[in-house]
């Protein structure tokens, strides 16, 4: 029976940090491939729209050092998905910066390959208008979004981690990629089982999330067997437990037995989780189902403005309790004043100590027990200056509005801090979250090769 | 008597599922606890409908995990994740309703 092939997750997000113990703990087991997952779309449409990672530079840098430098000096692959949060074009240059002054300063040669996921705006339009790509009823699709759509992205599968990998690549820098593709791909390329090398992945892209106690910045250790695979935390204060590793497979999904990907779903009704150690656990009966048609998921961002915001607070309860008619009022009182100019603007109000946390979903947003109220004015318009005047009209008019049953005539806000509004630039929103059929798994994926 | 879901459950959370899903999980503590709560039906529609005032048209499912012990509901978001007007950008402080559930299990 062949060996089992090891893997080394560094942290959950590339930039989260990890304890040097812990990776050397790691290199200590001769890992086959050292692998992070650098993205997410948790953070919001900013990143991926404004082409800005929302890991520091400084922090990612600190990481790859250490993994390049190890990788490197034993010729170990190491392989990064989801470069600079978002992984399109200014994502890409921006990592890729890092590694070359990584190279510089250490003195270190290799082959570095980059791997590309941003996508046309044609070659999308044109998958749509094929056909190739359906709206849902929950993400709107059609051609006027597109053309607004500022940059999209599509997440690659295994199949662009392989080519790199048969390139010859000692260091593999991908764009959006499926966070699992980024850790089994070399482990599929050299033979081992998709089903169990995508279910490790997918645990290993969080690193040790899927211990107790779990963190976002600390190793993780994954072998891959023929029939199994195992899953091991590389610092002592952790340890894996069956229920620990089966919980993370709910994290994040909607669906913890059956998790689509490109080209196919991971099927875990069968998988079966058993304690191999104290700190061990061993998972088998992972399938990796292939679908008819491979489908890559994209993700776009538009830009809808420039915001605007003011924070102030209320600790007066005749005026929390005349809040909505207090909003309505200043809207109201803010809509007239620009009347006759051409203004498109969007005016909103986030009540904390009300409903804003939970918005829409507070089921005590009438009946709040808070004795203060925080209140975040938000003006959102086609230029940062529109933006500035909203918010700064809304703001003024709130602080001295005369609402019902007024006591307290000298001011409504509480500001913590001169000045009071601030600019938040650019704002963007989703408007790309579908699947795309294609031919080819590899073809919207271009690979360079460089050699540092 | 009835029995707090703090008594019984170690974790109690919400997260994005994508921008357009918010996933709840209940890890209960015991393979007993779970397989109760599952069999008796009570983390229903109608539950997660009354706690976050929803119609059942949001509910996109409600699965039981036995591997993890736990309970998983899934529903549409009011807003996606960053849109003008939406409050928790990764969905992770949207659980607190849950905490207060009590059950009529023994």
């Amino acid at each position: 029976m062949r060996e089992e092939f090891r893997i080394l997750s560094t942290t959950a997000i590339l930039g989260y940090g990890f304890p040097v113990e812990s990776f050397e703990e790691g290199m200590k087991r001769n890992p086959h491939l050292i692998a992070v997952d650098a993205g997410s779309t948790d953070p919001g449409p900013y990143y991926l729209g404004a082409g800005v990672s929302f890991t520091d530079r400084g922090a990612v840098k600190r990481d790859l050092e250490f993994m390049i430098k190890a990788g490197v000096e034993r010729k170990i692959p190491v392989c990064i998905g989801t470069a600079g949060g978002s992984g399109g074009e200014p994502h890409l240059a921006w990592n890729r910066e890092i590694i070359e002054e990584i190279a510089k300063e250490n003195n270190l040669n290799f082959k570095l390959a980059i791997i590309h996921a941003e996508l046309s705006k044609e070659t999308v339009i044109n998958a749509f208008n094929a056909g190739k790509i359906k709206a849902s009823e929950a993400a709107p699709l059609n051609l006027e979004l597109l053309n607004e759509t500022t940059r999209i992205v599509a997440q690659m599968g295994v199949e662009p981690f392989i080519k790199a990998y048969e390139g010859g690549a000692d260091v593999i820098l991908a764009g959006r990629a499926y966070d699992p593709a980024v850790f089994s791909g070399i482990a599929v390329a050299n033979g081992y089982n998709m089903g169990l090398a995508t279910h490790l992945g997918k645990i290993l892209e969080c690193a040790a999330i899927c211990a107790t106690p779990g963190s976002g910045s600390d190793c993780m250790f994954g072998y891959v067997g023929e029939d199994y695979f195992r899953i091991e935390p590389l610092s002592n204060a952790r340890k894996c437990t069956t229920v620990s590793v089966a919980a993370h497979t709910l994290y994040e999904k909607s669906d913890p037995s059956i998790l689509p990907g490109p080209g196919g779903h991971l099927d875990l009704t069968e998988a079966h989780f058993e304690q191999e150690s104290d700190s061990i656990v061993r998972v088998s009966g992972s399938k990796y189902v292939k679908s008819k048609k491979y489908t890559l998921k994209l993700e776009g961002a538009r830009k809808v403005g420039y915001r605007t915001v003011s924070i102030a607070g209320t600790r007066d309860p005749v005026m929390m309790e005349q809040m909505d008619n207090i909003i309505k009022g200043v809207k109201a009182r803010v809509a007239d004043n620009f009347k006759d100019r051409d203004t498109a603007y969007d005016l909103s109000f986030i009540i904390y100590g009300r409903d804003g946390v939970m918005g829409a979903l507070e089921p005590l947003r009438n009946s709040p027990k808070s004795h203060e109220f925080g209140i975040v004015i938000e003006a959102i318009a086609d230029t940062q200056e529109l933006a500035n005047t909203i918010c700064a009209t809304a703001r003024s008019t709130m602080l001295h509005y005369g609402y019902e049953g007024r006591r307290a005539t000298a001011g409504n806000l509480a500001f913590p801090y001169s000045p009071s509004d601030f600019k938040a630039g650019e704002v963007y929103a989703f408007s790309v979250y579908h699947l795309m059929e294609v031919d080819d798994p590899a073809e919207f994926f271009p690979i360079d090769y460089i050699e540092l | 008597m009835k029995t707090k879901i703090t008594d019984i459950a170690s974790v109690i959370r919400s997260k994005n599922s994508g921008p357009y899903e918010l996933t709840f999980d209940i890890i209960f503590n015991t393979h007993r606890d779970f397989e109760l709560v599952r069999d008796s039906g009570f983390i229903n529609e109608k539950l997660i409908c009354s706690l976050y005032n929803l119609t059942p048209d949001k509910i996109i499912s409600i699965i039981a995990f036995s591997p993890a012990k736990a309970i998983k509901a899934t529903i549409k978001r009011p807003l996606c994740s960053g849109d003008i007007g939406e409050t928790d950008v990764y969905g992770a402080q949207q659980h607190a309703p849950l905490l207060g559930l009590e059950f009529d299990i023994h």
